[in-house]
C-alpha cells in the first residue's frame, strides 16, 4: 500500500533521493551510517593518496634506512613524523596503508565490474533465451560453483602467468589478478539475473514489447535489464568486500601484486615476517585497515540487501 | 436499534489508522454497524475502501503498524477490541471464524486437511480426538467433498482450488462459531466454482444459524447472498440497509453510480453510466463528504461538512442530498438507460478481418528427458488450444468466454504472434500470418494488430516514463523519428484515452489501475492498428473503473473502426461489449453465435450452465443450475466430447465421439451430440425463474 501513496516529491534529484525510502531506512540505521562514513573516508583517502598520505613510501629518494623499525608515534622511541611507525625499509606504515588500500580497492572494483558485466550479460541471455543456451551457461556456472572461489582464482592466476612471458609478469600482475578474481565471481550475478529475468520475462510489459515487434536483444537491454539491476547492486556491494579479501589472500600467498606496488595483502605478508620479532605494527595496522574496510563494505551491502529486498537470501 | 438483547456483533465509530513516516493514514473512519444472529451482512466497496481492514480489525488480525485508534467492537454485548492477544486467540475460531480469499495459501501445505481440522476442533472444543475426527469428516461431507472419509488424510495440494475453498469453509465452521468473516471468499475462483461456493456458504450458514460478514467487491455476490448490505467508500460506510432496498433504490450517489456501472445481461445499453475518477488514495481523502469530487450532485455543503448517516426508509445513507436523490438510481426499476440501436450496423462492412482455421497449440510439459528415462514415462502434451475455427468480421467484437484453462488466453497469444501455432492457420486480412517467420516480413502485420493486457500493474515497464512507453511502437515501426512529431502524437494519444498531455512525463507508479489501463490502450493504439486483442482488460479493475474502460473501448471502436478479439470470464461484460461470442471448453470452441442470440437461446449444455453462473443482480429470485464439478486437466482431457463428465445429457456416444460443429440456425454453430440428436430439453427464457434444482 505504501508504494501507492503519492508523496509530495521535493524538486530535483537530490531532493528526491533525500525523500526516498532508501534514504529513510539508511538514516534510521546508525551502523550503516557509520559504515558508509568509514568506507567513504577510506575510499577518499585511497583515491587521493598522493595528497593525503604524509609520505610517498615508494619514492626511494625520501626513504632513510635509519628510520627503519620505528614504533608508532605514541610509544617510547616513536617518531611524531611516523604516526603508525615504519617498516623494515623505513617506510611510513600509514602511507603504505593508504597506497595499499588504493591498489586493493582498484583491484576490487575492477574485478567486481568484470564479474558483474559477465554475469549480468550471461544471466540475461540465459534467462531470456532459455533452452540450450540456458542449459549450457548454467551447467558451466554449476561446475564453477562447485569449486572454492579462491581455488578458481589461483588456477586462473597460475594459467595466466604460465601463458605470459616472464618479463611481463610484474607489469601484468595487477591485470591478471583482476581477471582471475573477476572470472571467479560471475556465477552469483548470472544466477540472480537469470532468476529475475525469468520473472520479468513473464510480465506483460515484456509481452507487450514482443507484440510491438521489438527485437529480443533490445527487449533484454531496454526492458528487462533495468528491472533486474536491483539485486545486482546488492551482490556487487557484497562482492566488493569478497574481492578485496580474495586479492589480499592471493597477495598474502605471494601470487598477487608485486612488492613494488603493494596492496594491503602484500603489506600484511611483508609485516608477517616481523610479527614475532616485536615489530607488530608493520602487519597489524594494514590488517586492521583491511578488516575495517571489508567490514564496512559488507555492512553497507547487508543494509542494501535488506532495504531493497527483504526476501533476497 | 439497541434492543433488550444486544446484537451479535456491534461496531461503533471504528477508526483504523496506519501510521507511516509521512503521517497517519486513516483507512477506516467512523464505521458503525451491527450484525444480528444468523444474519448475512454484505460489505461491498472497491479496492481501498477499507472493507478488508474493517474485517481484520474485528477479528484482531490487523497487520502492524495498522491499529484501532478509536471506537468499540462488541461481540454478544462483550467488548472485544481491547482484549489481549491470548483472549483474542481463544475467541478466534470458537466465536468468530474467518474465510480468506486465497484457498491456495490459507491451508498449511505440510499437514493433511484432516489434521488441520482435528487440531482446530480440539483447540476450541472439549471433544475427544475420536469425536473430533468424526465431526471433521461430517463437516467435509457437509461442504461437499466427495468421499470425505478417504480424502481426510489428503494434503491440500491434492485438492483443486474450489475444493480447497470448501475445506477452508469447513475449517472456519468447525468450532461452530456464531460469526464468520468471509473476505472475498470467491474472488480467486472460477465463475462456475464461484456460484457453487456462494450456494454452499448460504446453505451452511442458514443451517447452522451462523451470521456472516461477507466482504466482497462483487455486487452480484451480495445480491445473491446477503440480507443487508453496507456500501463502503474511502474508509466510510456511505449506505447501509436491506439488500433489496439498496440495490433497487440506491440513494447515495456513489451506490447509484456503482450500480449503474455494472453491465447486466439482457440490458442493451450503448454506454454504461460511469463515475469519473477513482477512489482517493488514503493520504488524500478530501474534506467534507469523501465522494464529493466524483459526485454529480455535490454542493458547497458537501465540500465542507462531512455528512452523518440518516435513516431513509429501512436504510441509512450518509449524504446531504439523499432525500432528493432517493429512487433515482434504481437498476431494475426503470433507470434511464439509453437503448442500443441496431448494434450490428457499425463501422464494418462485414468482410472478415481475422480468420482462424483449425488453430491448435500444444505445449510439451513432460519432465526432463533424464527423468523420463528413469521413470519410464512418455512425453506429456498439453493441448491448450485444439482446433479452433472462427471468423471475426471487420469492425466487430468477438468475445471468447470460458473457465480458466479453457485456452482462451492462448488463442489471444497465438493471434498476436506471441506463440506459434502447432497446427492450423491464422489469416489476417487474407494473409497467413502464422507462416511468416522473418522479423521483417511480420513487421507490416504487427503494426496492424496490437494487444491490451490484463494486469495494468505488470503491463507497463516501471522504469519508463509514460511518454517513452506510448512512443515505443512509433519508434519500433519507424513510423516517425522526429522528436516533435512523436511528442505531439503521444499527447494526442493520451488525450484520446482520457488522460492529459502532462501525464507523459510521469512514471507508471504515479497512476491508478484504471489510468494505467488507459496508458496501455494508448500504447496499443500508437501504431494505428485495425485489430486489438484484449485479454481480460478489465478483470483487474474495480467496477466503476471497469465501466470507464469499457465505455472508452466502445468509443474507440466507433471512432477508429477497430475490430476486437475480447477475452473474458465475466459474462455480463461480454454481453455488453460483444457482437459475437464464442464459448470455449478445454481447448475447443463448443458454441459460438451472435451475442444477443447466444445469451437468449444457448444450446450447448455448457453454455447454458455457464450462463446460469451469472449472479442474479436484478434479484428476480430465479433458481440457477450452475455448472457442477470442475474442469478436468487439459493434459488428459476426457474422450469424445470433453464436457461429457459434467454434462447431464451425456450418452455413450458423447463419451466416444467428438461432436462436430453444427449450424445453430442463426449463423452460429454448436458442437453437441444432444443438439444433433434433437434431445435438448427446453430452456425457460431468461427473464422468468427457472424451475431447476439449485445448491
Amino acid at each position: 500500500m505504501a508504494e501507492q501513496l503519492r508523496r509530495p516529491w521535493p524538486r530535483g534529484m537530490i531532493g528526491r533521493l533525500l525523500d526516498s525510502d532508501l534514504f529513510y531506512s539508511f538514516s534510521r540505521s546508525p551502523v550503516t551510517v557509520l559504515a558508509a562514513l568509514v568506507t567513504a573516508v577510506m575510499m577518499g583517502a585511497a583515491a587521493f593518496a598522493p595528497w593525503v598520505a604524509p609520505h610517498t613510501p615508494f619514492d626511494l629518494a625520501t626513504l632513510d634506512l635509519l628510520d627503519a623499525f620505528l614504533p608508532p608515534a605514541w610509544m617510547p622511541d616513536g617518531d611524531p613524523r611516523y604516526l603508525l611507525g615504519t617498516d623494515d625499509q623505513g617506510r611510513d606504515v600509514l602511507s603504505t596503508i593508504i597506497y595499499g588500500a588504493r591498489v586493493s580497492l582498484l583491484v576490487g572494483f575492477a574485478a567486481v565490474f568484470l564479474a558483474m558485466f559477465l554475469g549480468v550479460a550471461l544471466g540475461l541471455v540465459s534467462g531470456y533465451m532459455g533452452g540450450m543456451v540456458d542449459a549450457v551457461i548454467m551447467r558451466i556456472a554449476d561446475v564453477q560453483l562447485s569449486f572454492p572461489t579462491i581455488l578458481i582464482a589461483l588456477l586462473i592466476d597460475g594459467v595466466a602467468r604460465g601463458l605470459l612471458p616472464r618479463d611481463m609478469h610484474e607489469e601484468m600482475a595487477i591485470y591478471v589478478l583482476i581477471f582471475a578474481i573477476g572470472i571467479s565471481g560471475w556465477v552469483q550475478y548470472a544466477r540472480t539475473v537469470r532468476g529475475s529475468t525469468l520473472v520479468e520475462k513473464r510480465k506483460e510489459y515484456v509481452q507487450a514489447a514482443q507484440v510491438i515487434g521489438i527485437r529480443p536483444w533490445l527487449i533484454m537491454l531496454r526492458h528487462v535489464l533495468p528491472n533486474v539491476m536491483g539485486p545486482v547492486l546488492v551482490i556487487g556491494t557484497i562482492h566488493l568486500a569478497i574481492a578485496i579479501i580474495t586479492e589480499a589472500t592471493l597477495s598474502f600467498l605471494g601470487v598477487g601484486v608485486p612488492a613494488t606496488q603493494p596492496s594491503l595483502g602484500t603489506l600484511i605478508r611483508i609485516g608477517n615476517d616481523f610479527l614475532f620479532s616485536g615489530e607488530w605494527w608493520i602487519t597489524i595496522f594494514p590488517g586492521a585497515a583491511l578488516a575495517i574496510l571489508v567490514l564496512s563494505v559488507n555492512l553497507l551491502g547487508d543494509w542494501l540487501r535488506d532495504a531493497l529486498n527483504p526476501k533476497l537470501r | 436499534m439497541p434492543a433488550e438483547t444486544p446484537p451479535l456483533l456491534e461496531v461503533r465509530d471504528l477508526r483504523v489508522e496506519i501510521p507511516t513516516r509521512r503521517g497517519v493514514l486513516v483507512a477506516v473512519d467512523g464505521v458503525s454497524f451491527h450484525i444480528e444472529e444468523g444474519e448475512v451482512l454484505g460489505v461491498v466497496g472497491e479496492s481501498g475502501a477499507g472493507k478488508s481492514l474493517t474485517g481484520a480489525a474485528i477479528i484482531g488480525l490487523l497487520e502492524p503498524p495498522g491499529r484501532i485508534a478509536a471506537g468499540r467492537i462488541s461481540l454478544e454485548g462483550r467488548r472485544i477490541d481491547n482484549l489481549d492477544a491470548e483472549a483474542m486467540r481463544r475467541l478466534r475460531g470458537r466465536r468468530i471464524g474467518m474465510i480468506f480469499q486465497d484457498p491456495l495459501t490459507s491451508l498449511n501445505p505440510l499437514y493433511t486437511i484432516g489434521r488441520q481440522l482435528v487440531e482446530t476442533i480440539l483447540t476450541h472444543t472439549d471433544l475427544t480426538e475420536r469425536q473430533a475426527r468424526e465431526h471433521a469428516i461430517g463437516l467435509l461431507a457437509e461442504v461437499g467433498i466427495p468421499s470425505a472419509a478417504e480424502r481426510f488424510d489428503h494434503y491440500p495440494h491434492q485438492f483443486s482450488g474450489g475444493m480447497r475453498q470448501r475445506v477452508v469453509i469447513a475449517l472456519a465452521l468447525c468450532a461452530n462459531p456464531r460469526l464468520v468473516i468471509a473476505d472475498e471468499p470467491t474472488t480467486a475462483l472460477d465463475v462456475s466454482i464461484q456460484a457453487q461456493i456462494i450456494a454452499l456458504l448460504k446453505r451452511l450458514c442458514r443451517e447452522h444459524g451462523t451470521a456472516v460478514m461477507l466482504i466482497t467487491h462483487d455486487m452480484g455476490v451480495i445480491a445473491e447472498t446477503a440480507d443487508r448490505v453496507a456500501v463502503m467508500y474511502a474508509g466510510r460506510i456511505v449506505e447501509i440497509g436491506p439488500v433489496r432496498e439498496v440495490i433497487e433504490q440506491a440513494r447515495h450517489p456513489y451506490t447509484i453510480g456503482l450500480m449503474g456501472s455494472i453491465p447486466l445481461v439482457g440490458h442493451d445499453v450503448e454506454r454504461l453510466s460511469q463515475i469519473d475518477g477513482a477512489m482517493p488514495r488514503l493520504d488524500e481523502i478530501p474534506a467534507g463528504c469523501a465522494f464529493h469530487p466524483r459526485c454529480p450532485h455535490a454542493s458547497e455543503r458537501c465540500r465542507r461538512e462531512r455528512p452523518e448517516r440518516i435513516a431513509l426508509g429501512n436504510a441509512e445513507v450518509a449524504c446531504w442530498h439523499a432525500g432528493e436523490l432517493a429512487g433515482r438510481g434504481a437498476v431494475t426499476a426503470g433507470v434511464v438507460r439509453e437503448r442500443r440501436e441496431n448494434r450490428n450496423a457499425r463501422t464494418g462492412d462485414g468482410r472478415p478481418l481475422v480468420e482462424l482455421r483449425d488453430l491448435a497449440r500444444h505445449f510439451d510439459v513432460s519432465a526432463p528427458w533424464l527423468t523420463r528415462l528413469f521413470s519410464r514415462e512418455g512425453r506429456k502434451v498439453l493441448r491448450a488450444v485444439d482446433g479452433v475455427t472462427l471468423t471475426i468480421p471487420r469492425g466487430t467484437t468477438f468475445s471468447l468466454v470460458g473457465e480458466s484453462g479453457c485456452g482462451k488466453s492462448t488463442v489471444a497469444r497465438l493471434v498476436v504472434g506471441l506463440y506459434r501455432p502447432s497446427r492450423g492457420t491464422i489469416l489476417f486480412d487474407g494473409q497467413d500470418y502464422a507462416k511468416l517467420d522473418s522479423h521483417a516480413a511480420m513487421a507490416p502485420v504487427r503494426r496492424r494488430l496490437q494487444m491490451i493486457f490484463q494486469d495494468p500493474y505488470a503491463s507497463l515497464n516501471p522504469r519508463w516514463r509514460v511518454a517513452e512507453i506510448v512512443a515505443e511502437p512509433l519508434r519500433a515501426h519507424g513510423i516517425t523519428r522526429d522528436r516533435v512529431e512523436i511528442r505531439d502524437r503521444v499527447g494526442a494519444l493520451l488525450r484520446q484515452v482520457g488522460l492529459s498531455e502532462s501525464d507523459a512525463r510521469k512514471y507508471p507508479h504515479e497512476f491508478s489501475g484504471g489510468q494505467r489501463q488507459r496508458i496501455s490502450i494508448a500504447r496499443a493504439l500508437a501504431s494505428r492498428p485495425e485489430f486489438l486483442v484484449c485479454d481480460e482488460p478489465t478483470s483487474a479493475l474495480d467496477v466503476s473503473v471497469q465501466a470507464q474502460i469499457l465505455n472508452l473501448m466502445r468509443d474507440l471502436q466507433r471512432e477508429l473502426g477497430l475490430t476486437y478479439l475480447f477475452i473474458s470470464h465475466n459474462l455480463a461484460v461480454v454481453y455488453y461489449i460483444s457482437d459475437y461470442v464464442g464459448v470455449m471448453y478445454l481447448g475447443r470452441l463448443v458454441e459460438w453465435a451472435e451475442a444477443k442470440s447466444l445469451f437468449r437461446d444457448p444450446k450447448h449444455p455448457y453454455t447454458r450452465m455457464l450462463l446460469d453462473t451469472i449472479p442474479d443482480l436484478e434479484m428476480t429470485g430465479r433458481r440457477r443450475a450452475p455448472v457442477a464439478g470442475e474442469v478436468p486437466s487439459p493434459i488428459s482431457p476426457p474422450s469424445g466430447c470433453a464436457f461429457h463428465p459434467r454434462c447431464p445429457l451425456a450418452t455413450a456416444r458423447c463419451r466416444e465421439m467428438r461432436p462436430e460443429p453444427l449450424p445453430r440456425g442463426d449463423g452460429g454453430e454448436v458442437a453437441c451430440h444432444a443438439v444433433a440428436e434433437n434431445r435438448l430439453p427446453e430452456r425457460a427464457p431468461r427473464e422468468t425463474p427457472l424451475r431447476q434444482e439449485a445448491d
